[in-house]
């Protein structure tokens, strides 16, 4: 096969849009590194002699935690609803997936709302039996409670995409284990989870980088992590250069992540040669064991979603009236609008770089575009900084050349330019991560025989490859969609004037203490993010008969 | 066919960008506003002034340390007229990096007294906050509160309660005691507070609260406010673990109980300067300061304006007197001290 990938040269159109798309992601990466070479900032020596121990230590264990919650919950459910027939199964397929729609820190002020004082729980106890409680009932304001709160949130991802790579491993792989005398336990540990591994790793890197990314959620515990710190040295001293050192420092956890992640993955293959991808068929077994699976997703799904969602909607019910009006219906239409362009337009990218390195035969076009997917690990309010200064150059060249007077008001920043540019470098990974996972399902096979056959690389990608990865476009979208609903700081710094978002909304609220009427907001973003995760679970089925 | 979908990509945002600058090229009268308030209140106030002055507010609103951010980054040609925020660090620190300009406005100067304002007049004070205690009516007797700096006796241990230091009303309260007390005293303070606090700081204010209706502490350190608002709550638990507390004024008989402002100021590069100075002087009149302070529970700083029912229950107090300025000054030292403490 290198016969015919030598036939290419180095350079195609495709390595020309790719290079095209990484300068304008890349940008405002670059302009924070260079913040690098100043000589750091005054609070740096305060700050490595205080609390940079803290930070590695909370950021690690963090990290650590959450991967190996979301590796337990996401994995095991996956298996549960992939392989096994019981009650509920179908539904669980998608109701596992809901609690990705909760921002983190919503999540984080709902479960202390539940536990603590004024909480349903305790009130119940007080009114009912005069019982109290000193403290919370179950004090999660710590770093075991972050570990919990991102955890539930964070899960989905590794439930998903891990789900998608057992429902597509080749039915005739399992069937030999069987025929050899493998039951499904064994199976599972032999077969199933490690070709599922660059999945379930995958979902895993995902859920690491919003875990480094979470300000909200960490700063409500008091928990400090490399992220707190960033903000403590930028806005509470006023120090940026110290804050890009924390930056910086953060974005090596992300090269490490990222790289033990292509590491494990490393040289092996690990699509199918033929694509014949029969799944396996769910087994049917014992009625106490249907009823243990049964109650294992059903509690997880009341824990991670509906008892925190009912909590919301008790609060909804306290104060709709106060905050639902025709403004509301505003704020719907510009979130689900705004995450629509940002999610399409990553996908589209994502492709075009994903492209570009299938038909390069070249290493080096792999790790530059992973440089890509690196925003998602950088703090929402740094890339906002990163996005501002190239833009804010290019509308002061634009003045100074074009209209050579100085006018109130700003070109591209300030607009909703900025912002959807600022979400395509914040949530690249989001989008390219699947994308990349789905072109190595398929295999290169089918485009080198498409390409053999004298098909030109646009129509292959058009007739052959796309349909073959559909399903996985469509996660992208709506991964993407999903997470863009909830961000908060980007937003918070580049959106327009007087422009509002659901997100923006409810963190008003919520920083105002005012946490029920933040709900009203809360509700429907997680509403809005049910439609899509609905039909993406349509998408993953049709790819399953 | 792909570059077909690129092509109107590209072409789809420029017109985006182009159609969202539109809106900017009117030329009707505006005002634009960063802003760190997020209240309802303050948006109904915007509408009235634009009610009676026909000048439009814009308004972008995100926390003060990202807005100052904001506007040194677009430098002479921000479009930012206002910047409010809720605290007198970050007025202070938008002076230090010369984003603002100073006013001369005799409404300004009659409204708001001297020590809401900044010396120069470049920022004002437009409501204040005191930070107050706020103690279990079953367990502690007001007789045995005094003062901040007597939260670190013995007698308190394992029951004091307040919020993290990452929280700006901490980090003012710490740089006046720098400020009256002087550091090694301050940090000798924090230190000897976090020994008594009954668990390590962390939650809003509100958590401070229902952590003393629970019994978790005995005695929080609170902004009136969120007492007032959390006395008001939809919900009926909410209010009453508020009535199971009492408020208490610290240091009535020495420099007075520390009080935090949120305040305006006109940006240097302001386009539209009169009308900022409009908008801050209508924020100043006794109509929007008494809406404020019967909304939102803050005390308004103009003396002609009226306490609501609840602050007037509350009762009349001595305030530190310090310019809030000095505030400002000290609050790098204020949060290197926390840290070394380990008031996380």
């Amino acid at each position: 096969m290198d016969i015919i990938r030598k036939k290419y040269y180095w350079w195609n159109k495709w390595t020309g849009y790719a290079l095209i798309i990484l300068l304008f992601v890349a940008t405002p990466l670059v302009t924070i590194l260079f913040k690098l070479f100043a000589s750091p900032g005054g609070s740096w020596s305060h700050i490595a002699n205080n609390l940079l121990y803290g930070y590695f230590q909370n950021t690690l264990l963090l990290l650590l935690g959450v991967a190996a919650l979301t590796f337990l919950l996401g994995v095991s459910t996956a298996w549960l609803v992939s392989n096994y027939e019981f009650p509920g199964r179908r539904y669980f397929e998608w109701l596992l997936i809901l609690p990705l729609g909760f921002p983190g820190y919503i999540m984080a002020y709902t479960y202390v709302g539940i536990l603590d004082y004024t909480g349903p729980i305790q009130t119940f106890f007080r009114n009912t039996f005069d019982i109290s409680f000193k403290g919370s009932l179950i004090d999660i304001m710590n770093l075991p409670g972050a570990i919990f709160i991102l955890s539930i949130t964070l899960f989905p991802y590794v439930f998903l995409i891990s789900r998608s790579s057992f429902l597509q491993q080749s039915k005739t792989m399992q069937e030999a284990s069987f025929l050899l005398g493998a039951n499904r336990t064994k199976t599972f540990f032999k077969i199933a989870l490690p070709m599922a591994r660059p999945a379930i790793v995958a979902g895993i890197a995902l859920a690491s980088m919003e875990v480094l990314n979470d300000y909200g959620t960490v700063k409500y515990f008091g928990v400090n992590t490399f992220t707190t710190g960033i903000f403590r040295a930028w806005f509470s001293m006023g120090d940026a250069t110290t804050a890009i050192y924390l930056a910086a420092i953060l974005m090596i956890f992300v090269f490490l992540i990222l790289y033990l992640e292509s590491l494990q993955r490393g040289n092996r293959q690990y699509s199918s040669v033929n694509g014949l991808n029969k799944p396996t068929a769910r087994i049917e077994v014992s009625m106490q064991k249907k009823l243990l699976y049964s109650a294992i997703c059903t509690i997880i799904f009341l824990i991670s979603f509906l008892i925190p969602f009912l909590q919301l909607l008790k609060w909804v019910w306290l104060t709709h009236e106060k905050v639902v009006n025709q403004e509301f219906l505003t704020l719907i239409y510009r979130s689900f609008g705004l995450a629509a362009i940002a999610g399409v337009l990553i996908v589209i990218f994502s492709v075009i770089l994903l492209y570009a390195l299938r038909l390069s035969p070249f290493k080096w076009v792999k790790s530059i575009t992973k440089v890509a997917t690196l925003g998602y690990a950088i703090p929402g309010a740094v890339i906002a900084v990163g996005v501002m200064i190239p833009l804010l150059a290019f509308d002061k060249w634009v003045y100074d050349a074009l209209l050579s007077a100085r006018t109130a008001g700003l070109f591209l920043s300030g607009t909703l330019f900025a912002l959807i540019f600022a979400y395509i470098v914040r949530f690249m990974a989001v989008g390219y991560n699947p994308v990349e996972a789905g072109f190595q399902k398929i295999g290169i096979h089918v485009n080198e025989a498409s390409r053999l056959l004298g098909v030109r690389s646009t129509k292959t990608l058009w007739k052959i490859d796309l349909p073959l990865i559909k399903t996985t476009l469509f996660s992208g979208i709506l991964l993407v969609f999903v997470d863009v609903l909830k961000e908060l700081p980007l937003t918070l710094i580049l959106r327009p004037f007087n422009y509002q978002t659901l997100a923006t909304k409810a963190f008003d609220m919520a920083t105002n203490e005012m946490i029920a009427e933040s709900a009203n907001a809360a509700v429907i973003i997680i509403l809005t993010g049910i439609i899509p995760i609905i039909f993406l679970n349509q998408m993953i089925k049709k790819r399953e008969l | 066919m792909l570059k077909n979908i690129l092509k109107s990509t590209i072409l789809g945002l420029v017109a985006v960008s182009l159609y969202a600058c539109g809106g900017a090229s009117d030329q009707e009268e505006v005002v634009n506003v960063y802003t760190h308030r997020h209240y309802e209140a303050d948006q109904q106030l915007f509408d009235q002034f634009t009610e009676k002055t026909g000048i439009k507010v814009n308004v972008v609103s995100a926390s003060a340390d990202e807005l100052i951010q904001k506007l040194e980054l677009e430098g002479a040609n921000s479009p930012a007229d206002v910047l409010i925020t809720v605290d007198a660090g970050r007025l202070h620190r938008a002076v230090e990096k010369d984003l603002v300009q100073a006013v001369e406005s005799e409404i300004l100067n009659t409204n708001i007294p001297s020590k809401f304002r900044e010396p120069g007049n470049k920022w004002f004070g437009l409501t204040f906050r005191a930070r107050i205690l706020a103690y279990s009516k079953e367990r502690v007797d007001p007789s045995e509160l005094s003062t901040y700096e007597a939260l670190t006796e013995e007698n308190w241990k394992g029951r004091v309660l307040t919020r993290s230091s990452e929280n700006i009303y901490n980090q003012s309260l710490l740089a006046s005691i720098i400020a009256n007390n002087g550091e090694a005293a301050a940090e000798e303070w924090a230190g000897n507070l976090l020994a008594n606090m009954a668990r390590t700081p962390k939650g809003s204010d509100r958590d401070q609260v229902k952590a003393v209706a629970s019994g978790e502490g005995d005695v929080a350190i609170v902004n009136t406010y969120y007492i007032g608002i959390m006395l008001n709550d939809a919900n009926e638990e909410e209010r009453k673990a508020a009535e199971k507390i009492a408020i208490f004024f610290p240091n009535q008989d020495d420099r007075g109980t520390h009080i935090n402002i949120s305040g305006a100021a006109v940006t240097k590069y302001a386009p539209n300067k009169d009308n900022a100075v409009k908008l801050i002087e209508f924020l100043s009149e006794v109509e929007a300061q008494n809406f404020l302070a019967s909304i939102n529970f803050e005390y308004p700083v103009n003396p002609k304006a009226e306490y609501s029912d609840l602050l007037k229950e509350w009762g009349s107090f001595k305030a530190d007197e310090i310019n809030l300025s000095e505030l400002g000054k000290r609050n790098k030292d204020a949060v290197i001290i926390f840290d070394r403490v380990g008031w996380k």
